[in-house]
């Protein structure tokens, strides 16, 4: 147990140890991930109202430090950015040669991960770190990242990490996973989990006791207060299955009416990992670059081959990105592509809820 | 004959050679140079790179089969695959059309100009697994190209397998690839090499129409035959459906397949075909493992 008081000695241990701090801010009324230098940085004293095509900040009643389910951001920003140079050569007279590049690997303590988030991370180590090539950048960021998760003490109003197994109790993965305990006039503390050695060891840095039976209690009762708030739920069993047999259901031409294959899904999906390469040069010609930047598969471009795309109709690119959250990610990588962060809900101009989407597909065969 | 149990994706010999033919596995973001050797022009929009490493001991191993990601500077890349001789690993050799800014920039470089290479990539024809065994080739216009580097590799331990038979189809003669080549092939005693074009003008003198129409000519035993199949995805369909209806198994026909590909490394997620990334389960899979994926639209 860590009282809220002596909170800011976990962060100034870890800026100790030469991490760079990362964590929820306010900016323009927005809840983003960014740099943190201190407690007072984080956005106390505020929740997340979410709906589907729907985001607000309201002021909660009591002082919680993470009183606050999941923005537009994840995590991802840091360990895979959105765009980022690859390599630069210059032209020579035989051909080209390679220039040095400033590679910057700060190593990061991100303050306050979501369950939802951390099990995200993990999806991605899938891709970038555990497949036949390693991506030495994503490799970097994230061997030397120290993670503080935070349970949550509320549903987000989208979110169904629960029936994807990835909240809202954080799993093994985190270095420290916090439990805020609060109340307006009563008792504000973490209860605090040592997930690592390092973890351990940063916690035997900073004031705590054991907690007592009913602290413990306390912060257990939290979790299970989210768990059952959740509104939304996706029935995982026979999932991919169902979705293989579906390719040509009348639902996606349904789904496809709505959709405006803007492709804010992807931008704030915390697993999409697709990414494409800019090739370019300066002015002169003499000196090319190579960027990698995120890309969206519901871009028509995003399956061009020579002659024309491969998915034209919108109706084949949203069934695409959701066979491949729901389907083809299991069998590509033995997990599911989601982890229930209800972001893609939240953040779809018109409100498209892929757990619905699933269901209607379920039910029609199963009326 | 093993096809049945493991296929080019999961193959013993991809286990053991796998330093060999990955050696981008350290390095995979940035290219490595090689010197165009030689540019040659086989079709009006089709030309055949050769391009040699600077430093001649270092080779580029591959299979058959597998391709690279090669960089015109400042332009782009494309991924090609390699149609060269693959026990000629000094010497890269790439057949490439011009359908783009990268791949016509590819095709208009001059002999001492240097190229970025990345690779070898993917998965590759059974060919050793094949052994032992009756090989048919299917080649469709540009397809060819993939399984030239199989035909190398076929005939130069050609006591290793059975009967050899390679049926080539393309739009019209002049869209033939490797002509003088396929002239020597045809000479040959122990290889059956048949090519049609759709439209030829009077003075073509052998067959007209769609490779299918050819398929019946080979001599197939079906129990020990294995077929490789690459070209555009109509043709592909029609002459699986041939094989199967020949006798065939499912297990014993292998396809390449090609996507849309920026990384080649199973990461940018471009090539997916349903569950699998045609850049590192292929481009060279199993029919069985693709084919309830061949005939959905738009996937």
């Amino acid at each position: 147990m860590v009282a809220r008081q002596d909170f800011p000695y976990l962060l100034e241990a870890l800026i100790r140890r030469g991490c760079q701090l990362m964590g929820p801010t306010l900016r323009r009324g927005d809840l983003v991930y960014g740099p943190l230098h201190g407690v007072e940085d984080l956005p106390r004293g505020w929740r997340d109202w979410q709906a589907p095509g729907s985001f607000r900040l309201q002021p909660r009643e009591d002082q919680a430090l993470f009183g606050y389910g999941v923005g537009q951001h994840s995590w991802k920003s840091f360990l895979f950015p959105p765009r980022q140079l690859l390599w630069q050569a210059r032209r020579t007279r035989g051909g080209f040669e390679f220039m040095p590049r400033e590679e910057d690997h700060p190593r990061y303590a991100f303050i306050g991960v979501h369950p939802c988030d951390l099990t995200a991370i993990q999806v991605q180590d899938k891709v970038f770190l555990e497949g036949a090539y390693v991506d030495p950048t994503y490799g970097q960021r994230r061997l030397g990242a120290f993670i503080v998760a935070v349970n949550c003490g509320h549903a987000c109003g989208t979110g169904f990490c629960a029936s994807m197994g990835a909240g809202p109790r954080a799993a093994p993965g985190f270095d420290l996973a916090l439990t805020e305990v609060v109340s307006p006039n009563g008792p504000h503390y973490f209860l605090v989990e040592a997930g690592t050695e390092e973890g351990g060891a940063v916690l035997g840095e900073i004031p705590h006791r054991p907690a007592a039976p009913e602290e413990w209690q306390a912060a257990e009762d939290r979790i299970k207060q989210a768990e059952n708030q959740m509104g939304r739920f996706v029935q995982t069993r026979g999932l991919k299955e169902l979705l293989y047999r579906n390719y040509e259901h009348p639902r996606w031409d349904d789904v496809a009416s709505r959709c405006l294959t803007c492709g804010n899904c992807t931008w704030v999906c915390p697993t999409c990992f697709c990414h494409t390469m800019e090739d370019v040069t300066d002015l002169t010609g003499e000196i090319a670059q190579r960027w990698r930047r995120l890309d969206v598969c519901f871009s028509v471009n995003y399956s061009y081959l020579h002659g024309g795309s491969v998915r034209v109709s919108p109706r084949s690119r949203y069934r695409q990105w959701l066979t491949h959250k729901l389907a083809t990610w299991v069998d590509q990588f033995g997990c599911f592509g989601c982890v229930g962060c209800g972001r893609c809900i939240t953040w779809c101009p018109v409100g498209i809820d892929l757990t619905e989407e699933v269901r209607a597909i379920g039910e029609s065969e199963n009326p | 004959m093993k096809t049945g149990d493991r296929g080019p994706e999961t193959g013993n010999m991809e286990m053991s050679l796998d330093a060999l033919i990955h050696p981008a596995a350290a390095q995979p973001m940035a290219p490595r140079q090689f010197l165009v050797q030689n540019v040659r022009r086989e079709t009006p929009d089709t030309f055949t790179l050769t391009l040699a490493r600077p430093n001649p001991e270092e080779g580029l191993i591959f299979a058959p089969g597998q391709f690279n990601m090669l960089y015109a500077f400042g332009v782009g890349e494309a991924p090609i695959s390699i149609s060269g001789d693959p026990d000629r690993p000094h010497l890269l050799v790439h057949t490439i059309r011009e359908v783009g800014n990268v791949t016509r920039a590819l095709c208009h470089q001059k002999p001492g100009r240097a190229i970025g290479v990345r690779g070898p990539f993917g998965a590759f024809w059974p060919v050793a697994e094949a052994q032992g065994n009756d090989v048919l080739v299917v080649a469709g216009g540009l397809g060819l190209a993939p399984l030239r580097p199989a035909i190398y590799y076929l005939l130069s331990r050609r006591a290793a397998y059975g009967s050899v038979e390679i049926i080539y189809g393309a739009r019209t003669p002049q869209d033939l690839l490797y002509r003088r080549e396929l002239e020597r092939w045809r000479g040959r005693f122990d290889l059956r090499v048949h090519v049609t074009v759709d439209a030829a003008p009077s003075d073509w003198k052998t067959n007209v129409g769609v490779v299918t129409a050819l398929l019946p000519r080979a001599r197939l035993d079906p129990f020990h035959t294995v077929a490789f199949l690459c070209g555009p995805g109509v043709m592909m369909r029609f002459t699986v459906r041939e094989l199967l209806n020949l006798g065939l198994k499912e297990d014993r026909i292998f396809v390449s397949l090609e996507r849309h590909m920026k990384c080649g490394l199973g990461m940018c997620g471009h090539c997916q075909l349903g569950p699998v990334f045609v850049c590192k389960d292929g481009p060279v899979f199993r029919y069985d493992r693709v084919k309830d994926w061949l005939d959905r639209r738009e996937v």
